[in-house]
């Protein structure tokens, strides 16, 4: 599904990310981990087309991704959401996520001025599968709310809902759980096991090793913007370069 | 042909010098809040205007230009006070429309209590002009380009060497570290707009005696030290001066060569293309958002 | 089925045009009201661009003066009829826009004020030196507006003509608003990068709000020329454009409705002034200010809030 060969970016003097590799397969769930700084959202800006490679390739789906416009992959099936929330706050909870459908509907400018019924129609079922991803992802309550009443825990799961409504192959989460409690952690992992259990492929950025070796199927370990190490949880679990990253290496 | 050209490059200085100081304020405030002063040029106003009348009074003139810098000083930190402070942490368009709401009471206060009629600063060194290789120069240029040479070097020096300065350049370059190193940023504020308003009124006072200076000057002289700023890079001060002299002598050009009845339209002209070029100016940084 | 407060402000508005003339005693009264409907459909156009899309413009004075000498121009001095005039003022505008907007909107929002503003002040000193065209700073007559042989003249047809005019604006933004269109300008505003991301094509869409406003304020350009008969340069000058958008901030921003009242109140503001002789750039200055300190969202929106508030 996405392949990611010698991936590098630097800004100034900063190696930001360095010739990072690897594949991600359809249908799984795979998450990059690391200490701050390795370079984890910068690799998801790469991705996503917010910024654009130095050097090294992306393929997403065998074709090249990589430098292209986050509209143009979105239109590829690729969505994300982000680590500081980038919700509307000037809209209610619903067009938000009514936004993310915005690729299947009719988007011209001038077709909006007139109020045409194909159009009507079109808008009221977006409408109406809006409100039921807000149920699918857990904010179904906030369904005639404004974002700008809505808690943290509950924004960063309309983002969710956002991204899903975009119907995507291939979903990337930007610290999903950040800023979240206990509980509200384990609902996150709930749902995004559901996301995936739907068949869409994910990948996770993640602090919280209890949700990331509960969830992957498949992890990558970045460190100072390199590959420190990939596998399976149990692997990267007993990976000693992986312990000394973050625990600081045995005296 | 030469003695022409000298001609233009001449005017061209004297009035870009004016530029340049206009455009170092517009700097400074952008740099230390991120706001553009639509009422900079009411500050350049207010300096040429005040100090007309004072000596008109029978105030002797340094004194007069003294007290001129200070009335537009305290009309900066009048404006940082009541107009931008409370607004806070606003969106740009609303302070945008703020500044420029600064801008017209500033103006509309000087129509009434100063009145509509055009007044002249008498010349610093009289009036005879000099010959350099065939053009003229008036003494009053050599006024203008030497204050604006020493104010630069009281300014980089201000920047780099004292503990003050420093701190304003920590505020611009992000607002939250320099909360939390112990700089009281809202002070910092206040003295860019009341250091912007002063150097603007430097400008207008050093050109007054060769340009009439009236209450709706400042409109025009705003927007090119404006223009002048974003050329040189916004929040560059040596893009500023550089901006601001580079058009002051564009303008004379085109006056000169061109047509003086578009001479106004060049700055325009000027920022519209290096808007389609080179947005960061010359100078600027290149900025990338983090997402 | 309850009406949508929209439709319920659209029939109010309708109502409301309908009724005025009975109220309105003489020429006076009908010009002022003229100039009202034409700034509104003004700043309905011009706030789809600063209220929802986010983005400033300090020189949409100048697209009305294209409008405006255009039609001026090709009707009175080279015989068009008015109907092409108007509309090749138009695409003349859109042209323009286009062209400005394109490398433009790329940039960050403060980029497009200052190129707006250049832009303004150009069209505007053209108008005043190309006095061989524009009759200069003197002003040019323009002849009355014709369709099919009819001429408009008088209040009352031209009271007719702007009021369909402005309920066609008003429809069409809020249809747009409504439109998935209209959900991606909001979005713009609201956090661009997600838009992106939700595949909306940003500068695309921020550059076809600032034609369509540009369009909106290069017709009424056209239509107040044929109007008031008499053109001078100032309609394009940077006052005029400043008021525009005072019109936008101060009613509403992302509010048509508080548009059209920005747009009535500010027509009616020069009348209440008169009585300040020689304050009124000053009151114009302070209101801009407080109305920006104080009401930031504007009146229409934060009306709504109180009211809302109270019924909670």
């Amino acid at each position: 599904m996405l392949e990611v060969r010698n991936l590098s970016k630097t800004f100034g003097g900063v190696k930001a990310v360095q010739d990072v590799s690897f594949t991600v397969r359809g249908g799984t769930i795979h998450a990059v981990i690391g200490p701050n700084g390795a370079g984890k959202t910068t690799l998801f800006n790469l991705i996503t087309g917010i910024y654009t490679p130095t050097s090294g390739e992306i393929l997403f789906e065998d074709a090249p991704a990589g430098g292209e416009s986050p509209d143009r992959l979105a239109r590829r099936g690729m969505s994300r959401t982000f680590q500081n929330l980038q919700v509307c706050m000037n809209m209610s909870a619903i067009e938000n996520v009514m936004v993310g459908a915005h690729l299947r509907l009719g988007t011209s400018l001038l077709a909006g001025l007139f109020r045409l019924p194909g159009l009507a129609k079109a808008d009221a079922e977006c409408r109406d599968e809006a409100a039921r991803l807000m149920e699918f992802v857990g904010v179904g309550r906030y369904r005639d709310a404004h974002a700008s009443q809505m808690s943290y825990g509950a924004l960063k799961r309309l983002e969710i809902a956002r991204a899903l409504a975009a119907k995507p192959k291939l979903l990337l989460l930007d610290e999903p759980a950040a800023g979240l409690n206990h509980t509200e952690t384990a609902e996150i992992e709930a749902l995004i096991r559901k996301v995936a259990d739907s068949g869409v492929t994910v990948v996770l950025v993640e602090h919280d090793m209890k949700l990331v070796m509960n969830l992957s199927d498949h992890i990558l370990v970045l460190d100072y913007g390199r590959k420190l190490a990939e596998g399976s949880a149990a692997e990267i679990r007993e990976n000693p370069d992986v312990i000394a990253a973050y625990l600081g290496a045995s005296a | 042909m030469l003695s022409e050209l000298l001609q233009f490059l001449f005017s061209g200085l004297t009035v870009g010098a004016m530029y340049a100081l206009a455009a170092v304020g517009f700097s400074l405030i952008y740099s230390a809040s991120g706001v553009i002063n639509f009422a900079q040029g009411e500050f350049i106003m207010l300096g040429g205007m005040s100090a007309a009348l004072l000596v008109q009074a029978g105030v002797p003139l340094p004194m007069a230009i003294a007290l001129a810098v200070l009335v537009a000083a305290a009309a900066g930190l009048i404006v940082e006070k009541l107009a931008i402070e409370p607004a806070g942490n606003s969106e740009v368009v609303t302070l945008v429309i703020i500044t420029i709401g600064a801008s017209l009471t500033l103006r509309g206060l000087a129509e009434v209590f100063l009145g509509k009629g055009n007044h002249a600063l008498p010349a610093f060194s009289g009036e005879d002009p000099l010959v350099i290789f065939g053009a003229t120069l008036m003494p009053q240029s050599l006024w203008v380009m030497g204050v604006t040479i020493v104010v630069v070097l009281a300014l980089a020096l201000f920047f780099g060497r004292t503990a003050l300065g420093k701190a304003v350049l920590a505020t611009s370059c992000n607002k939250l570290a320099a909360q939390l190193v112990g700089i009281n940023t809202r002070f910092i504020l206040l003295l860019a707009f009341g250091l912007s308003a002063a150097l603007g009124a430097v400008g207008g006072i050093l050109v007054a005696p060769m340009t009439y200076t009236s209450y709706d000057v400042g409109i025009m002289m705003g927007l090119k030290g404006f223009v002048a700023a974003t050329l040189g890079g916004l929040g560059s001060g040596v893009g500023a001066i550089v901006g601001g002299l580079l058009l002051g002598i564009v303008e004379a050009m085109t006056a000169g060569y061109i047509s003086s009845a578009y001479k106004d339209a060049m700055p325009f002209v000027l920022i519209l293309l290096i808007l389609f070029f080179l947005p960061q100016g010359l100078f600027g940084k290149k900025t990338t958002d983090r997402v | 089925m309850t009406m949508k407060p929209t439709t319920r402000g659209f029939l109010f508005l309708a109502f409301v045009l309908a009724v005025l003339p009975l109220a309105l005693p003489n020429g006076y009264y009908y010009d002022l009201a003229i100039r009202m409907a034409i700034n509104a459909s003004i700043a309905v156009g011009l706030n789809l661009l600063i209220g929802y899309t986010g983005q400033i413009s300090l020189g949409h004075a100048g697209f009305f003066g294209i409008g405006a000498y255009a039609s001026a121009i090709l009707t009175s001095r080279y015989g068009l009829p008015s109907g092409l005039a108007l509309i090749i003022g138009a695409v003349a505008t859109a042209v323009l826009a286009f062209a400005v907007a394109r490398p433009i909107l790329k940039l960050k929002g403060h980029y497009l004020a200052m190129a707006t503003l250049g832009l303004g002040i150009i069209l505007s000193m053209v108008i005043i030196n190309e006095t061989e065209l524009t009759g200069g700073p003197d002003g040019m007559p323009v002849d009355a507006f014709s369709l099919f042989g009819m001429q408009i003249v008088g209040e009352q047809a031209w009271y007719v003509v702007v009021a369909l005019i402005l309920l066609l604006v008003t429809r069409a933004a809020l249809n747009l608003i409504d439109a998935p269109a209209g959900r991606a300008l909001q979005a713009i505003h609201g956090a661009e990068i997600a838009a992106r991301v939700a595949g909306v094509d940003t500068t695309s869409f921020k550059v076809r709000v600032f034609v369509l406003s540009a369009v909106v304020a290069s017709v009424m350009g056209s239509i107040t020329a044929h109007y008031v008969g008499f053109l001078t340069p100032g309609v394009a000058g940077f006052f005029h454009s400043i008021e525009l958008v005072t019109m936008v901030v101060l009613g509403g921003m992302a509010s048509v409705f508080g548009s059209i009242l920005g747009a009535v109140v500010l027509t009616l503001l020069p009348q209440l002034l008169s009585a300040f002789e020689g304050w009124e750039t000053v009151v114009f200055g302070l209101i801009l200010m407080l109305t920006m300190i104080f009401l930031p969202r504007g009146i229409l929106p934060t009306l709504r809030l109180k009211f809302a508030g109270r019924a909670a």
